[in-house]
C-alpha cells in the first residue's frame, strides 16, 4: 500500500462553514472513482447516502438491495468472486452483528475484496439509540481472519484510507460516522503541532511526541480527546506521545511498541468510541503483553447501553470518553 | 411393521486402508491442505475418457450413489438421505446442463453452481469426480484428517466454487454472480441448489426478493423438495407450502418437476427464464435408492458399518425401481 497522492484530497474540500462528514466525502470520492474504475460496484441497503447522486455511465453499478443486510453481504461476495470490487453500504451495527455470519462465511472465509463501508460507527447515531449504536463492531470485525479494520479520525482520512484500502486484495471494514466531525489537520494547526505524517493504512500515525506516556486513540473524538489530554498533561509537566491508531487490524505493533519504549515508562492510555472489551484497548493490550509487561488503561464507553438522548459528542462526554478521563488515567498510572 | 434397522452404528465402521491415488505425472496431487485456490485438473485425455464413460447417465447416477454410500461408510459418516435425493439434480446439471470444462475449472465464462444445501457435499464431490474434476479414488480420503474433503463444500476441492453449508447463504451468492454476469454482458448462468428445509432461513427470501426485483434471468434456484429436514417433515416443522406460489410471489418463474426424472429436470433447467429468475421445485425422495430408508427422517445422517455398506451398495446397484 502506498501513501495517497495529491488526488486523494479530491472531495475533501471543506465548504465554507466547516468540515464535512466523512461519509459524504467517501460518497463523493466513490462516485468519482466509479466513473473510471469499472471494477467498482456500489451496493446500497437503503441508507439514503446516495439519494440524488448521479452515477452517470456507472449507474448500472449502483444497486440498492433494500433493507436486507445478510443478502447484501452475500451478493457482495458473489460479485467479488466474479471479479468485481463491491462497496457494501450499511450502518456499522448491522454490518457487524446482523449480517455477521455472511461477513464471516461469504466474505472473510473467501478472502474477497469486499469493502464494507459502515456508517454510524460508535455513538454517531446519537439519539437514534442503542439499536443503532455500534460499540462492538471493532471487536467483532478484528476477530475475523483476512479482515482489515479501519477507523479514520476525520473526513480527510476517510478519503485517503478508503482510497488506499481499495488496493487491498482482501476484505476491509471501514468505520465511518454520521455527522461531520472536526478536521484533524485544522486542529493540529491550531495547536501549533508540527505536521503529522500523512495517514497510511496499516501504520500508526504519530500526531505528537512526548517523553512520559503514550496515548493511543482511534476515531474522531477519541483522537481529539487524546490531543487535548496531551495539552493538559503538558501543562502539568508530563510529556505525552499521541498516536492515531486508525488501523485496528492489522495493528502496527512495531510503531506502538517503539513509542512506548521511547518513553521509558511501560504505560499506555487507549481512547476509543467502543465498549471496553475487544476494541482498540484490547488490541493494544494483547499486542503489548506479548512483548513486555505494560500497563494499558482503557478509556472507552462503559460496559452498558447508552439509552439517553443526545448527539454523538454529548453521549461521548456523558460516557466519559473525554480528555479529562485520559488525563486522570495517565496521571494515576504515572504517579 | 418391521423393526427399524438403526443406520448409525455406535463404533466407527471398519474401513479398508484407502488405496493410494494412482501415480501419474498428469494427475493432480490430492491437496493435503485446505488452502484455497485453483487446483490443476485432469489432463484432457483423461477427461475425454471420463466423458465417454459417462454417456450412460443412469449408470453415472448409480455410480454417484455408490460413492455416496462409500463416504457414509467413513469413520465420520455422512449426510446420506439429502445427498441421495440430490443425485439426479446434480448429475443432470453437471453432465448435461452447465457450460463447464473440468480441465479449466476457473474458466471465466463458465456457469457456476453453488450448493447452498452444503450438507449435500458428498453428492457434489461424487458428481465432480464422475465429471472429471479429479480422480474418483480421491473420494476414498473423504473426511481423512488433513485432506480437503470436508462434510460441507470446500474450495480446495477442484470444481467447488464457494464454501457453503451454513444454510441460507447460497442464493445471495448466486444473486451476486448473476449480477456480475449481467454487468459483464455475459450469458453465463448461476445455478443455486437449495434444500427445502433451508428455505426456513430468512436470508433465502431476502435474496429471492432481490433476484425477482432485479429480474436476474440467468439465475436458477433448484429446490431439492424431499419434504424432510433433520428432525421431521418440513411441513411439520415450519410449513413451506404453497411453495410454488411463494416463489411466484417473489417474481420468479416456477417449474415443478420430478427431481429424479433427468429428462424433466433437463427441460426445466434449460428453458430460459424470460426476464425472471427461475425456481425449479424438484420433488425428490430423501434417501432415494435405498428402499429401506426412502422418505424417512432417519436417513438424514448415517455412519454405515460394513454390513450396512454392503447392503446399501447392493440396493443402489439394483437401481431405482
Amino acid at each position: 500500500m502506498s501513501a495517497a497522492g495529491p488526488a486523494a484530497a479530491a472531495g475533501t474540500t471543506a465548504p465554507a462553514g466547516g468540515p464535512r462528514a466523512g461519509r459524504d466525502v467517501y460518497r463523493d470520492l466513490l462516485v468519482e472513482l466509479m466513473a473510471t474504475d469499472a471494477r467498482l460496484v456500489c451496493l446500497d441497503s437503503d441508507t439514503g447516502l446516495f439519494s440524488g447522486v448521479d452515477f452517470g455511465p456507472a449507474s448500472d453499478r449502483y444497486v440498492n438491495l433494500g433493507i436486507a443486510e445478510q443478502n447484501l453481504m452475500g451478493v457482495a461476495a458473489g460479485l467479488a468472486r466474479s471479479g468485481r470490487i463491491p462497496m457494501v453500504n450499511t450502518m456499522a451495527t448491522f454490518a457487524s452483528t446482523r449480517a455477521l455470519e455472511a461477513v464471516k462465511v461469504d466474505i472473510a472465509f473467501n478472502d474477497l475484496p469486499v469493502r464494507i463501508v459502515a456508517t454510524h460507527g460508535g455513538l454517531a447515531a446519537g439519539h437514534l439509540g442503542p439499536t443503532h449504536h455500534a460499540l462492538e463492531d471493532l471487536a467483532i470485525m478484528r476477530t475475523l481472519p483476512n479482515m482489515t479494520v479501519v477507523a479514520p479520525a476525520d473526513a480527510d482520512a476517510c478519503a485517503r484510507l478508503f482510497r488506499q484500502a481499495l488496493e487491498l486484495p482482501g476484505p476491509v471494514y471501514l468505520r465511518l460516522g454520521r455527522a461531520a466531525t472536526p478536521d484533524l489537520a485544522a486542529t493540529l494547526a491550531t495547536a501549533d503541532v508540527p505536521d503529522a505524517p500523512p495517514v497510511r493504512l496499516g501504520r500508526v500515525q504519530p500526531l505528537r511526541t512526548g517523553g512520559d506516556v503514550v496515548l493511543a486513540a482511534c476515531g474522531p473524538y477519541p483522537v481529539l480527546a487524546a490531543l487535548d489530554a496531551a495539552d493538559e498533561l503538558a501543562r502539568r509537566g508530563i510529556g505525552a506521545t499521541v498516536l492515531n491508531v486508525h488501523t485496528i487490524r492489522p495493528l502496527d505493533v512495531e510503531t506502538l511498541d517503539a513509542a512506548v519504549r521511547a518513553t521509558g515508562r511501560p504505560v499506555v492510555v487507549t481512547v476509543e468510541e467502543h465498549w471496553p472489551s475487544g476494541g482498540l484497548g484490547s488490541a493494544v493490550a494483547e499486542a503489548l503483553a506479548e512483548r513486555r509487561p505494560t500497563r494499558v488503561l482503557r478509556v472507552a464507553v462503559p460496559d452498558g447501553f447508552v439509552a439517553v438522548a443526545g448527539d454523538q459528542r454529548y453521549l461521548l462526554e456523558r460516557a466519559g470518553v473525554t480528555a479529562a478521563a485520559v488525563v486522570d488515567r495517565a496521571v494515576a498510572a504515572l504517579r | 411393521m418391521p423393526p427399524r434397522e438403526p443406520l448409525a452404528v455406535a463404533e466407527p465402521a471398519e474401513l479398508p486402508e484407502p488405496p493410494e491415488p494412482p501415480e501419474s505425472a498428469e494427475r493432480p496431487e490430492l491437496p493435503e491442505s485446505a488452502a484455497l485456490g485453483d487446483r490443476p485438473a485432469f489432463a484432457e485425455a483423461e477427461v475425454a475418457q471420463v466423458a465417454e464413460a459417462a454417456v450412460d447417465l443412469a449408470a453415472v447416477a448409480v455410480r454417484v450413489r455408490e460413492l455416496i454410500v462409500g463416504m457414509c461408510a467413513s469413520a465420520d459418516g455422512g449426510h446420506l438421505g439429502g445427498s441421495m435425493s440430490l443425485v439426479e439434480i446434480l448429475v443432470t446439471l453437471y453432465h448435461e446442463v452447465l457450460r463447464i470444462d473440468p480441465t479449466r475449472p476457473q474458466a471465466p465464462d463458465r456457469d457456476v453452481l453453488l450448493l447452498s444445501k452444503g450438507h449435500g457435499a458428498i453428492a457434489l464431490y461424487a458428481v465432480l469426480a464422475t465429471r472429471g474434476y479429479f480422480p474418483v479414488e480421491w473420494l476414498d480420503r473423504y473426511a481423512a484428517p488433513g485432506g480437503p474433503f470436508l462434510a460441507h463444500p470446500n474450495r480446495a476441492v477442484p470444481g467447488v466454487e464457494m464454501p457453503t453449508g451454513s444454510l441460507g447463504h447460497g442464493l445471495a451468492l448466486g444473486v451476486g454472480h448473476a449480477l456480475a454476469a449481467r454487468l459483464d454482458g455475459s450469458d453465463r448462468r448461476c445455478v443455486v441448489v437449495l434444500g427445502d428445509g433451508e428455505l426456513q432461513e430468512g436470508s433465502v427470501w431476502e435474496a429471492a426478493m432481490a433476484a425477482g426485483s432485479l429480474g436476474l434471468d440467468r439465475l436458477t434456484a433448484v429446490i431439492d423438495r424431499n419434504g424432510l429436514q433433520l428432525g421431521d417433515g418440513t411441513e411439520d416443522v415450519i410449513m413451506l407450502e404453497p411453495l410454488a406460489d411463494r416463489w411466484r410471489a417473489f417474481g420468479w418463474t416456477v417449474r415443478e418437476v420430478d427431481g429424479h426424472d433427468r429428462g424433466a429436470l433437463r427441460a426445466a433447467l434449460t428453458e430460459p427464464g424470460a426476464g425472471r429468475p427461475v425456481a425449479v421445485i424438484a420433488r425428490t425422495v430423501k434417501g432415494r435408492g435405498l428402499p429401506y430408508v426412502e422418505g424417512q427422517v432417519r436417513s438424514h445422517f448415517a455412519r454405515l458399518g460394513e454390513t450396512q455398506r454392503g447392503r446399501a451398495l447392493r440396493a443402489v446397484r439394483r437401481g431405482i425401481r
